[in-house]
């Protein structure tokens, strides 16, 4: 009668184990670890790997179709120092960013300001002001392509039937066109990020600091000065870093519109590092020294940004 | 400082009438308080005169000017905001100053008005922060800083001691009354709070469903409220109500609800008379109800059993199981009531109220 079944026995031993998992997973140090480690792993693997790789290739000169490259420290960044092309890409590169921005900061904020007053189907043109947006770039860059063509461009066919030009417009043809068309369509696609992304900041803005304001003798031009781009201010400056750094790391725009042409004079960072490094040549070690030269200006940028945000938390 | 005057005001919203018919006028220098429940339409009338609601009809009038159609700005009116409305990238320096520099004032005198009324309010060490530095309290002052260094001809003030904590509330409640009565500036006062309402005011404008109920001085309001609505609204707790059939007899007028019979106030024996075998609402307030535990041999005592005995040190509520579901009294906080024992109670005929049951206006 005292015999224990079978099973008992056997079963102290895990108990034992599951019971000292269960203290462990009491810990909160070993907890937040434990939560943390998905976030590390995936930042390791699709981040950090690709990111020390690419930094290795960039000082080999590794070709696309051969097992491995010879180690040649920085000849390739130096390489790229005497190359015009990459010259021409980084002024390319600098005027995509920083010309465009503005004018999307701009715009957004005009938007934004509409958007926030009452009017009929004002939530139907909501969100259709975030379709060029919405709308995968590549399908939207070909819908610009078309726009832009040299034989059946609309915006040639309108110009023509009033009267004010007399042949199309070459809008992909030279180079400063070309960068004209690129930064008009980098516009459109990017205004209605900072529109949202304002409204949004305008929507918090508390209705009582109007109000207030409006007792106290403010008109509506120093209500907006006073009150509403103050407080909107943190949002004005995130949304313009965010956006400088995915317009210099743009690539789909570029890559559909011109490939870097006419003659490579409209190439930036992320298309003229494809060309060399997989496109053409299939130079991988120059390719990755070319997006590497971009990691500069992005860190700082990157490092403004959180900075800023973490100014804004305390 | 001026006389404000709402002239047959009302404002609808999308078909909902939230002031309706308001007609009221604040004298010069006049601390007035607007009180009700939520919803009663006393901050609607308020932001009518701050011109921050365009009105439906009627008129509003400041001084001698007629406002009715005329911005915020030019109103001559500063307002506190229930959430101080502090500008936050500001500091209190900047926001106090930010009106007076819209109008163009000279620096020094803005330096000197803002500094003269930052010592009154004891926040002049606090002038380099930013809101978000300070606390509920100092927002507060900050905020009434604001509104008195413009020197307005009104002060209006929504709710502005709703989000501080009650013993703050009271204090800055006393403050309040003394800056006013200091500055003399009129003072139009939205509150929900009756305790805000009774202590503050010189005058009370009691609304309810957009529509002013009474307007009178505090005492007034509780001795003699208009009707049902503002005699349950003010005291606290509300005034005990039930209904009672009028009985005539020889020179005699009594009011008998279930077994209880109270014999009517000699002074109203008239006015009651003309309901006859009717039923009014009698009214009586938990303070004057004379309540002691156990039997007491004398005269016109009612017996009723006590239910709940809620002792707040200052003073207990009894509830009795009146004639009409409870009744609240207000007791010594010394006497010793427990729950299903019997409590003799005494009424104070005197300050007995009743209201006719259908227009529930009152008939003393």
């Amino acid at each position: 009668m005292t015999t224990a079944p079978a099973g008992t026995v056997t079963q102290a031993v895990p108990l034992r184990l599951r019971e000292r998992i269960r203290h462990w997973l009491d810990s909160e140090p070993v907890l937040a670890y434990l939560f943390m480690s998905p976030g590390w792993l995936i930042l390791l693997l699709f981040m950090s790997y690709p990111f020390f790789l690419g930094i290795w290739i960039s000082l080999t000169d590794r070709t696309v179709g051969l097992p491995s490259g010879e180690f040649v420290g920085f000849r390739n960044y130096a390489e790229l120092l005497r190359d015009r092309t990459f010259h021409l890409t980084v002024m390319n590169t600098f005027i995509y960013g920083f010309v465009t921005v503005p004018f999307k900061l701009v715009l957004g904020l005009l938007l934004a300001l509409l958007l926030n007053q009452a009017f009929p189907m004002r939530n139907v043109l909501r969100a259709a002001l975030l379709l060029p947006w919405i709308v995968p770039t590549a399908l939207s860059s070909l819908a610009w392509l078309m726009l832009y063509d040299a034989v059946l461009s609309p915006f040639s066919w309108l110009l023509k039937n009033w009267g004010l030009i007399e042949s199309n417009i070459a809008f992909l043809g030279t180079r400063t066109n070309a960068i004209i068309s690129l930064c008009i369509a980098n516009i459109w696609r990017g205004t209605p990020f900072f529109a949202v992304a304002i409204l949004a900041g305008l929507q918090a803005v508390p209705q009582e600091l109007h109000e207030a304001a409006a007792i106290e003798g403010a008109n509506r031009v120093q209500r907006f000065l006073a009150v509403t781009l103050p407080v909107i201010k943190g949002i004005l400056v995130i949304t313009t870093l965010f956006s400088i750094i995915w317009t210099f790391a743009d690539f789909q725009l570029v890559y559909v519109l011109t490939k870097g042409g006419p003659a490579n004079s409209t190439h930036i960072f992320g298309t003229y590092a494809w060309q060399i490094g997989i496109g053409g040549a299939g130079k991988l070690g120059i390719g990755a020294a070319i997006s590497l030269y971009m990691f500069p200006v992005l860190a700082v940028l990157s490092a403004i940004l959180l900075r800023y945000v973490r100014s804004q938390e305390a | 400082m001026a006389q404000v005057i709402y002239d047959h005001v009302t404002k609808r919203f999308d078909g909902v009438i939230a002031v309706n018919d308001l007609t009221l006028e604040v004298k010069d220098g006049e601390f007035l308080v607007l009180v009700g429940p939520s919803g009663c339409g006393k901050t609607t009338a308020l932001r009518c005169l701050a011109g921050l609601e365009e009105v439906t009809s009627g008129d509003i009038i400041i001084g001698d000017r007629v406002v009715t159609h005329i911005p915020p700005k030019d109103r001559d009116i500063a307002m506190v905001f229930q959430n101080y409305a502090l500008y936050p990238h500001m500091t209190v320096y900047e926001n106090m100053a930010f009106g007076l520099k819209l109008r163009k004032m000279p620096k020094q005198e803005i330096d000197r008005r803002v500094k003269e009324v930052a010592e009154m309010l004891g926040i002049q060490d606090l002038l380099n922060r930013k809101p978000r530095q300070l606390s509920g309290g100092q927002r507060q002052r900050v905020a009434l800083g604001r509104a008195i260094v413009r020197e307005p001809q009104v002060f209006l003030m929504d709710e502005p001691l709703s989000n501080l904590d009650a013993k703050l509330r009271v204090q800055t409640r006393g403050e309040l009354i003394k800056l006013q009565r200091r500055l003399g500036v009129t003072t139009i006062y939205v509150t929900h709070d009756q305790v805000e309402a009774m202590t503050m005011g010189h005058r009370i404008a009691v609304m309810n469903q957009g529509v002013l109920q009474q307007l009178d001085t505090p005492e007034n309001l509780y001795d003699h409220p208009a009707n049902l609505f503002v005699a349950t609204f003010i005291g606290s707790p509300a005034m005990n109500i039930f209904p009672a059939r009028v009985v005539t007899g020889e020179g005699t007028v009594r009011l008998v609800a279930g077994d209880v019979t109270l014999e009517a106030p000699a002074e109203h024996r008239g006015r009651l008379a003309e309901y006859a075998n009717r039923e009014v609402l009698v009214g009586i307030r938990p303070e004057d109800l004379i309540v002691q535990p156990g039997q007491v041999s004398e005269d016109r005592q009612l017996r009723l059993p006590v239910e709940i005995v809620e002792p707040l040190g200052s003073e207990t509520l009894v509830h009795l199981r009146g004639p009409a579901g409870a009744l609240i009294a207000k007791a010594d906080p010394h006497l010793h009531f427990s729950p299903g024992e019997l409590a003799s109670v005494r009424v104070k005929i005197e300050h007995m109220h009743a209201f006719d049951p259908q227009t529930e206006l009152a008939l003393f």
